[in-house]
């Protein structure tokens, strides 16, 4: 496949999740605070966007954050929420002529906690990303293999696993994930499981129709007519034939993933605290909804984001399949608004 | 007819079957011991009466032979262990208003739905059509739950349209019927907008992709060549074509409506099922998670039920397979 083929969407699916996965391998370096400090919390929490507050480093106690600090006499007089504050200039450790440069800017705002958003969502895209890209892989995994085996295994065994996805299609899987969730306790190990173990019988479906409708195409026939094994024309000629629709299915299960990650993780059933995640930030902002949106308002636009970012790529994919049918491969199987019919089972 | 009915509703009383019998699996394999003493004071005979109380001294198999027949003759789920109310009386008052909101999204998602679809599939290609196919990828990359809380904040507490959440206001028992009626559609018209949201761009797409293939197929054309008016053309004919692949939709998105439920219920205070499943997670309250979680299968078997029935009676050549 030519890069240079692939139709806009996609193009900017790629660029969205690129730069979302290059934020996430890079936050450590680009947080500009620690996700998890509470640095006093009573003057940091809750500030908007934007703010910053001098840090006022002294000898004998913890920093102390203020909104302004004025000299009096020997006194630093720090403004705070509470009221001002006096300390004595002779303790205060980073005091200079021109007063305190060090400041503690909160560019998307902090938490009830103190802690900076910033550093949190960048934090936390690591964790909603990796819960994505993993729960994906292990459904394209699951997925692949059952429906490889559907598409060449004979009658009975492509009965047998059929009627079972059927089955798990209309099971409730909400329910069960729900349970689940409850029951254990929820770590990102379990979590890929439920979301990637929910999530690979429309996988296993495409799989299988693809390697049935390719089966007959002359170039499989040949390979078996030539002597290649069941297993060696799957693996050789079958399989790497299928790899687009395959990707498009994978790429919107990526983003179905993060939403289910993000909604498990709001109802706190999902990634659990210190451990930052973008569902659960929302959960965090919820009860300061009316004084502190910033909160809760930022995560939910990484999340659109990243999902936004797999669908367009699943889309452009798709158009291009669309494309490919159209120049000689069959008939054109999948309209590019077609795309989703399987996501019901999310 | 009757035949495949009969047929079908067998095929859910035992996938409903499976549910329950997976649901008991889990929870009986699940670790820890709901009735350990919390405190280290109580004396362990107390938790052993307990056990007693709730059968849960017994064997396995007897355990789940017991449940399964109470359920199955007398609906009876067991006692809540945080209340001790009776969970299918505690159930019993939660579904209704799910079914209300479930039920209002579904409406809203149509409406929206097939509304933006015809709006696009009038002019292919054109700028509107663009925006709409833009906007249904953006509405369907948004997290309900988010979307709600934004919607509390920007529509119910900074406009003033809507109350922030709840079905009823405080002094709603002293009013009539109808305004009764009116207080509960003023509660419900934002959180089931908020949950037909996300559907709705997918029934967008569909809507417009089954509009422009009809046109191209014979019948389409064959309505052009008689002079029909555009809008004649696809509000009729045009939804008819397209009225059989947008039912399965709706089968196929039930889960998708009842998980959006859970957290939009979360989200506006929607005295729901979601709601009582989450609290009874929260307090390990295990007879009512598991009869929750049978309630939620059992709701999404029924939707994907009803929708294959009315599918059937659409196209009748679906009941040979």
């Amino acid at each position: 496949m030519r890069r240079s083929s692939l139709p806009a969407p996609a193009r900017a699916g790629i660029g969205l999740l690129g730069l979302l996965a290059l934020l996430a391998a890079a936050a450590p370096v680009l947080a500009p605070f620690d996700p998890a400090e509470q640095l006093d919390a009573a003057e940091s929490s809750r500030r908007p966007p934007l703010s910053s507050l001098v840090v006022v480093r002294t000898l004998d106690r913890e920093p102390v954050l203020a909104e302004r600090v004025t000299v009096n006499g020997n006194d630093l007089v720090l403004e705070r929420r509470s009221g001002s504050l006096r300390i004595p200039l002779g303790s205060v450790t980073n005091y200079r002529e021109d007063g305190i440069a060090e400041r503690r800017r909160n560019w998307l705002g902090s938490d009830a906690l103190g802690r900076d958003i910033l550093s949190r969502l960048l934090h936390g895209s690591r964790v909603s990303l990796t819960i994505g890209l993993l729960a994906a892989c292990l459904a394209l995994t699951a997925g692949t293999l059952v429906g490889s085996c559907a598409a060449v295994g004979g009658r009975f065994v492509d009965q047998a696993l059929m009627r079972t996805v059927d089955g798990l299609l209309c099971f409730p899987h909400l329910a069960l994930v729900l349970l689940l969730a409850a029951l254990y306790e929820p770590d990102t190990t379990l979590l890929v499981l439920l979301i990637g173990g929910t999530g690979w019988m429309g996988l296993a479906r495409l799989v299988r129709a693809e390697l049935l409708r390719l089966k007959q195409e002359r170039f499989a026939l040949a390979a078996a007519a030539a002597g290649r094994s069941p297993a060696g024309v799957l693996f050789r000629h079958l399989l790497p034939n299928a790899t687009t629709p395959l990707l498009v299915d994978v790429s919107l299960r990526v983003g179905a993933s993060i939403l289910v990650e993000s909604a498990l993780s709001f109802l706190g059933l999902g990634v659990q605290p210190p451990q930052p995640s973008w569902g659960s930030m929302i959960a965090d902002g919820q009860s300061h909804l009316t004084t502190a949106w910033w909160i809760a308002a930022f995560p939910g636009l990484m999340i659109a984001a990243a999902v936004l970012g797999s669908s367009l790529l699943a889309d452009g994919l798709s158009d291009r399949l669309a494309g490919l049918g159209a120049g000689g491969r069959g008939p054109r199987r999948r309209s590019p608004w077609a795309i989703r019919t399987w996501l019901g089972e999310a | 007819m009757i035949r495949f009915v009969l047929r079908r509703l067998l095929a859910a009383a035992v996938l409903f079957l499976i549910v329950l019998t997976l649901a008991f699996a889990v929870v009986a394999l699940a670790p820890g011991d709901p009735m350990a003493p919390a405190d280290p004071r109580i004396p362990p005979e107390q938790a052993e009466r307990l056990r007693a109380l709730y059968g849960l001294d017994q064997p396995l198999p007897v355990q789940y032979l017991r449940w399964l027949g109470a359920v199955a003759l007398h609906w009876d789920w067991g006692q809540s262990y945080r209340t001790g109310q009776p969970v299918a009386e505690l159930l019993f008052d939660a579904l209704p208003p799910t079914l209300l909101l479930a039920g209002a999204a579904l409406l809203a998602q149509y409406l929206l739905g097939i509304g933006l679809g015809l709006i696009a599939a009038c002019r292919p290609n054109s700028r509107l059509d663009l925006s709409v196919r833009v906007a249904s990828l953006v509405v369907y990359a948004l997290p309900t739950f988010w979307v709600g809380l934004m919607a509390v904040l920007v529509v119910a507490v900074g406009l003033g349209l809507a109350p922030a959440g709840g079905m009823t206001s405080a002094a709603a028992f002293e009013l009539g019927p109808a305004a009764a009626a009116l207080d509960v559609l003023a509660h419900l018209w934002l959180p089931a907008l908020v949950l037909g949201l996300s559907m709705a761009g997918d029934i967008a797409r569909y809507t417009r992709s089954s509009l422009i293939e009809f046109l191209a197929t014979e019948s389409g054309r064959a309505a052009r060549a008689r002079g029909l008016s555009e809008t004649r053309i696809l509000l009729v004919h045009g939804l008819a074509h397209a009225a059989p692949r947008l039912l399965q939709l709706a089968s196929v998105s039930a889960p998708l409506l009842l998980s959006g439920a859970v957290v939009a219920e979360v989200v506006f205070a929607w005295p729901g099922l979601g709601t009582a499943t989450l609290l009874a997670i929260q307090s390990r309250d295990i007879p009512v998670v598991l009869a929750a979680t049978a309630y939620g299968a059992a709701l999404v078997i029924a939707a994907s039920l009803v929708a294959d029935l009315l599918l059937t009676r659409l196209d009748p050549r679906l009941r040979a397979e």
